[in-house]
């Protein structure tokens, strides 16, 4: 058979680890105008209906960073996990609960705590976060259990807790029986750029909840790549066995991970009720708990490529709604991208860790280059002995 | 209120069905070493392939193989991707679910309120299905007599056949398969395919036989919780099948609880079977050795057949 084989790179080509992410944005790219082609569309207007009408507003841009806020954050917190091999999916359900433990603080402290009412709903919300991850945590550490199932798990566990309280006890008698709390008054919510003065911004939803993303950002960096903790996380994710002889704790890599993102995807829950939302609803969130994932997988788990993951995700968001409502196709059409954005990438970092190499004809010519043993046994003559 | 408790057992079994065709897909391909978490991806791709293909106009076999197709597609792409291209297991799996479910609903919108024009229906045996208690296991449809069969089966296959002890050696390790002479990455795509062929089967089944009527997202974690079948399972076909009345048990409970109206929220209910999940997860997971023991050893490690 005529075709490319692998072979195993001496060390990861540090060329490819940029590349990779390009190449899957550019696979995706193309993918996505055959798509809009096959969809009956015309290809280069639905692009420019898609990535740039969207932004290309005070308004627009105010939403794209909006949608990219939390985002990077729970990609941030997912970049730090991951690098400790700490497979925590189950963001999209931590932001429920850092969102409800915010909401209660809202709802009960209205009329009472004045200007710290919303400090307070950000240390709950995050420290929400925090506690639903803890319990993966826990199954993990203490006993052995798959972090991904188990964070999984308490994402539908903490549906059912939002739609318990959305559609039971906290929900707005003035509602129609529709499952909404209360609207937050103003000091339970993010101030405005608008209303700080930015008159650019006049109209636009963008609050000042992006300066948490703008101080986590380097602070995950400084964690990763400047701290001893950090770098114990990163040794447990790329050599458990060194790390165990090292004698740094595996489950405390397990609990500071799972604390981490939990924690930011608190945050992100946070910033999203006493944000664009203004209360607590049962659908509140496009499931950036997933969508995260992909972020920190595009940014290669490096925090400060994390932001400019996270507004390429945020894009897809904005252009799914775009083309649903001018070229009328369905917005999961964003999710779709997504799943492919997503494969083509675990398909271009092959080419970090290999190289292609034109398949030679013959077994003769393998053999000079592997142990005999091994030639002989790839050589093309074998599947009719 | 009535006493019997045969309706229970009866959802109990509905419930089960699915989770066990898919888990028993799942579990050859873990046998063959390979971790795809894309279950429920493949299992949206499959039930929305079946739905269409019944809507517009196709029977109900044809329907099936299209179900059947769809989650094999999706295993294929996983397969290319972690088998030829060494990507990380988890990662693919993760990202099959995420393009599974986008597809499926990005298709699926077009089908959202259709009603399947042909469904699965029950077959009872005559004489067996009105036994009281047990009745339901004799009035399947016919997907639920294959997946009886099917544990079997998978059982014979992977104890008592060639091909069976070949498939496990390459999840055991692929290097000594390899070197004994297996085409270690064709058994593996193989095991794969077959597991998204079942997969695809339970997509189906929730599409035609379960819900009959196309809503986005109508697997609702299910494949998850057919993952976590397969180590509660500790990778035993047999288990597989306990496991998965266990759990049909505890949904159908709930459902049960719910129409009774008791003092929970329906919410709580609702949520019985993935806490369960997460405590049988723990429970089954705290003994490392047994799980050492029972896993295939090489599960979810890249192997190269190239060095």
């Amino acid at each position: 058979m005529i075709g490319f084989e692998l072979v195993r790179r001496a060390a990861p080509s540090r060329h490819m680890q940029v590349l990779a992410p390009v190449q899957a944005v550019l696979l995706t790219l193309l993918a996505g105008l055959a798509l809009f082609a096959a969809l009956g569309q015309d290809p280069l207007r639905a692009f420019h209906e898609f990535f740039i009408a969207p932004v290309s507003s005070a308004n627009g841009l105010s939403e794209w960073l909006l949608k990219a806020s939390p985002l990077c954050l729970i990609g941030l917190g997912l970049a730090v996990a991951y690098r400790a091999n700490v497979w925590n999916i189950g963001a999209e359900g931590q932001m429920y609960i850092g969102g409800v433990c915010a909401t209660g603080l809202a709802i009960h402290f209205q009329d009472s705590w004045g200007p710290f009412l919303l400090p307070a709903m950000i240390v709950a919300g995050a420290l929400g976060g925090m506690f639903w991850a803890s319990i993966t945590a826990l199954c993990r550490a203490r006993f052995n259990a798959s972090e991904i199932l188990v964070s999984l798990m308490l994402t539908y566990v903490a549906n059912m807790v939002v739609k318990y309280l959305v559609f039971g006890p906290w929900q707005d008698p003035q509602a129609n029986n529709f499952p909404l709390t209360v609207e937050f008054q103003d000091d339970a919510l993010f101030p405005l750029f608008a209303a700080l003065g930015w008159e650019w911004f006049e109209g636009a939803r963008l609050n000042l909840s992006i300066v948490i993303t703008l101080v986590a950002i380097p602070l995950a960096w400084f964690f990763c790549e400047r701290t001893f903790a950090g770098f114990q996380l990163a040794v447990a994710g790329v050599a458990p066995a060194a790390a165990r002889y090292a004698g740094f704790s595996a489950p405390r890599a397990v609990w500071v991970a799972m604390l981490a993102s939990g924690g930011a995807a608190g945050l992100a829950g946070v910033s999203e009720v006493a944000g664009p939302i203004g209360q607590l609803n049962d659908r509140w969130t496009p499931e950036y708990g997933f969508t995260a994932i992909i972020v920190a997988a595009l940014a290669r788990l490096n925090p400060l490529a994390v932001p400019f993951a996270a507004l390429l995700m945020a894009l897809l968001y904005l252009g799914g709604e775009s083309v649903q409502i001018e070229l009328q196709l369905p917005k999961s059409i964003s999710q779709v991208f997504q799943g492919l954005l997503l494969m083509f990438l675990l398909g271009s970092e092959v080419l970090v860790r290999f190289r292609l190499r034109r398949r030679r004809e013959g077994g003769s010519v393998q053999a000079t280059e592997r142990s005999v043993d091994a030639g002989a046994r790839r050589s093309p003559g074998e599947g009719q002995r | 209120m009535s006493l019997s408790i045969t309706p229970l057992v009866a959802s109990a079994i509905a419930a089960a069905i699915p989770l066990l065709i898919a888990a028993l897909g799942e579990l050859v391909t873990e046998r063959a070493g390979l971790l795809n978490l894309g279950v429920e991806g493949m299992m949206l791709l499959g039930a929305l392939a079946a739905f269409a293909a019944i809507t517009h106009g196709a029977g109900l076999p044809v329907a099936l193989l299209a179900g059947m197709l769809a989650g094999a597609a999706g295993a294929l792409v996983y397969g290319f991707l972690t088998i030829s291209l060494q990507a990380s297991q988890v990662a693919t799996g993760l990202s099959l679910t995420i393009l599974g479910t986008g597809i499926s609903s990005f298709i699926g919108r077009g089908y959202v309120g259709y009603r399947a024009p042909e469904t699965f229906e029950p077959l009872p045996i005559p004489g067996l299905a009105t036994i009281p208690g047990i009745g339901p296991l004799f009035e399947l449809n016919v997907l639920g007599y294959a997946a009886v069969l099917a544990i079997g089966a998978v059982w014979y296959f992977l104890q008592r056949s060639r091909w069976g002890l070949e498939l496990r050696s390459v999840g055991e390790s692929p290097s000594v398969a390899r070197s004994l002479g297996l085409k270690v990455n064709r058994i593996r795509y193989a095991a794969v395919l077959f597991g998204g062929a079942m997969a695809g089967t339970a997509g189906t089944y929730y599409a035609l036989a379960q819900l009959k009527m196309w809503q986005e997202g109508l697997t609702s974690g299910n494949g998850w919780i057919a993952l976590a079948l397969v180590v509660f399972a500790t990778w035993r076909p047999a288990r597989v099948a306990i496991g998965a009345l266990l759990f049909g048990g505890v949904t159908a409970l709930g459902l049960w609880l719910q129409t009774v109206g008791v003092g929970v929220s329906t919410f709580a209910l609702a949520s019985l079977p993935y806490v369960a999940t997460i405590l049988v997860l723990v429970s089954i997971s705290a003994d490392r050795q047994a799980l050492r023991r029972h896993a295939p050893a090489a599960l979810g490690k890249p192997f190269f057949d190239g060095d």
